[in-house]
């Protein structure tokens, strides 16, 4: 089958098929990091979860948030209704952790966005 | 007021062209930026992707924009926010207004241009129909949910498959709406591939291609669309019509550079990349005027947006320092780049040669195997081999001075595909 890289821009066409014992064969990644992430796609795909949560008492309404490493991509919806119960309050610095082990995954969810107490 | 450099914008190029400028000793430096804020679009851009190239990490829009936004601190180079620049002359007077100085008038040696774009919005399209609530633009749809924390609707469709439009399909499918499908005109997306990937076919959302939407239903708020296929010209097809319902409509049609202050000023523009007619240093048409990011050719990431700022920087500083030669000085000394077969716009557009220099370009259609070409009518100058282009992926082409050391002062060179499968 044909997989299209995200790791970056360059978006490499890369096929997959089965070898002869059992493991996965990669062609057309430009380079090694392609690879693992061709391999990783074929067992368990993982993907890096952002968006905004409330913020008490700051200059924005929303501070914007990541996942400090990608998750597993089917516990996406799970870590996103943990993120839309939370309320933080300002000031929040790039980095804060806002929720630790989010939806079990060992990542954390932390702060993108700076935003000061008013 | 009067300073070395007016920096019009405090977006990614405008923070990226001031830093450069003080990396280069000038001191003398001002950014106007209309917002509250700096940082520009990025702000609302939360999604991850940015910075691989200029930083060797995956950041967020915000993050990005902060670590410009420190430097920027750092370095003390003032700025002024909420300040709108209202008007410019061809001799550098740069007219803005703000709520804490009133109108202000700056006369400058140069300005830096960096201004970013704006969205193609549905009178773009004059799709027929109604004008009920619940048709936003992808990029306001994302200011409203990302910073705004507003939800636009629940049942969306999107038109166009620009890389806003597919990024607003998996933040609406996080915020829980439904997606119904992604229309685009053409045969491909003019998004990045990657993005295909992993807002759409990650949340089995389809994408129809030489799709489109011909007709907008309800009144006080969106009901519904019609889409249909299109053909080669990209007319609808009678009886491929369908009703789709939704609630809200996405538009991701395309950017246009904001150059209202570029025709006031008189700058010469590139009818194609709807951006001003640059040299490799990025000076336009009007000596001591310099433009880079959005503002002068629509980028696909914001890291070639902090690289070409730099050049601007440079050449802001080379203009300053007298270094400028009468090759750059003038529009018409400096040699022109003509597109040829398969290649849609190059910038820059002018060239003197004096220096290495790489060409930014997009191609007109998916070709696969083949070369692009510089050439000066006659004999082929350089040449770079290429798998793949497609028109949403901008390409780069470096090209050595030697061998533009031929070239004549308002010489003519052509770049073009030559296919090889």
């Amino acid at each position: 089958m044909e997989l299209i890289c995200i790791l970056c821009p360059r978006g490499c066409r890369m096929q997959v098929e089965p070898g002869a014992d059992g493991q996965w064969v990669v062609k057309g990644n430009g380079c090694s990091r392609g690879k693992d992430y061709a391999l990783q796609e074929m067992t368990c795909p993982m993907r890096t979860l952002t968006t905004s949560v409330w913020v008490e008492g700051g200059t924005y309404k929303l501070v914007s948030a990541k996942t400090d490493r990608s998750i597993p991509r089917d516990k996406i919806m799970e870590a996103l209704k943990q993120t839309k119960r939370l309320k933080v309050k300002a000031p929040v610095n790039i980095g804060d952790v806002l929720i630790e082990n989010i939806a079990g995954t060992g990542a954390n969810l932390v702060a993108t966005r700076k935003v000061e107490r008013v | 007021m009067k300073v070395d450099v007016v920096i019009i914008g405090g977006g990614p190029a405008g923070l990226a062209a001031a830093l450069s400028c003080h990396k280069h000793g000038i001191r003398d430096i001002i950014i106007l930026e209309r917002d509250s804020h700096l940082g520009g679009i990025l702000q609302q851009c939360i999604h991850n992707g940015f910075g691989l190239h200029w930083f060797g990490e995956e950041l967020t829009g915000p993050e990005y924009a902060q670590r410009f936004i420190d430097q920027v601190e750092k370095a003390q180079i003032p700025y002024l926010l909420n300040t709108m620049v209202v008007d410019m002359d061809e001799d550098k007077t740069v007219y803005a207004i703000n709520p804490k100085h009133g109108p202000i008038k700056i006369q400058a040696k140069t300005v830096i241009l960096a201004m970013g774009c704006r969205e193609r919005t549905r009178g773009a399209l004059m799709i027929p129909g109604g004008r009920p609530a619940g048709v936003y633009t992808a990029g306001m749809a994302q200011r409203l949910i990302n910073i705004e924390g507003y939800m636009p609707g629940r049942e969306v469709v999107i038109l166009g498959s620009g890389d806003i439009g597919l990024i607003m399909a998996r933040r609406l499918t996080w915020e829980g709406a439904n997606v119904k499908m992604v229309c685009e005109i053409m045969p491909y997306s003019t998004g990045l591939i990657r993005n295909i990937r992993q807002c759409l076919e990650d949340y089995g959302i389809p994408i129809r291609f030489k799709h489109t939407v011909i007709k907008i239903h309800g009144r006080e708020r969106l009901e519904g669309v019609t889409v249909a296929q299109v053909d080669d010209a990209r007319r609808p097809v009678p009886g491929t019509e369908e009703y789709v319902s939704c609630d809200t409509l996405l538009l991701s049609v395309g950017l246009i550079p904001e150059n209202e202050l570029s025709q006031k000023a008189n700058l010469q523009l590139d009818p194609v990349t709807g951006g001003p007619v640059v040299d490799e240093y990025r000076q336009t048409s009007v000596p001591g005027v310099f433009a880079c990011g959005n503002v002068l050719h629509v980028h696909d990431l914001v890291d070639y947006v902090s690289e070409e700022a730099e050049i601007a920087g440079y050449g802001v500083w080379r203009y300053l320092n007298g270094l400028a030669s009468q090759l750059t000085r003038h529009v018409d000394m400096r040699a022109k780049i003509e597109t040829g077969y398969g290649i849609r716009y190059v910038v820059p557009q002018r060239i003197s040669g004096e220096e290495d220099i790489e060409l930014f370009f997009r191609s007109d259609n998916i070709y696969d195997e083949g070369m692009v070409e510089l050439t000066d009518g006659q004999k082929v100058l350089a040449s770079k081999r290429f798998l793949r282009i497609v028109p949403g992926q901008m390409e780069r082409f470096k090209i050595k001075k030697q061998v533009l050391s031929g070239i004549k002062p308002g010489g003519r060179l052509l770049i073009r595909w030559r296919s090889l499968a």
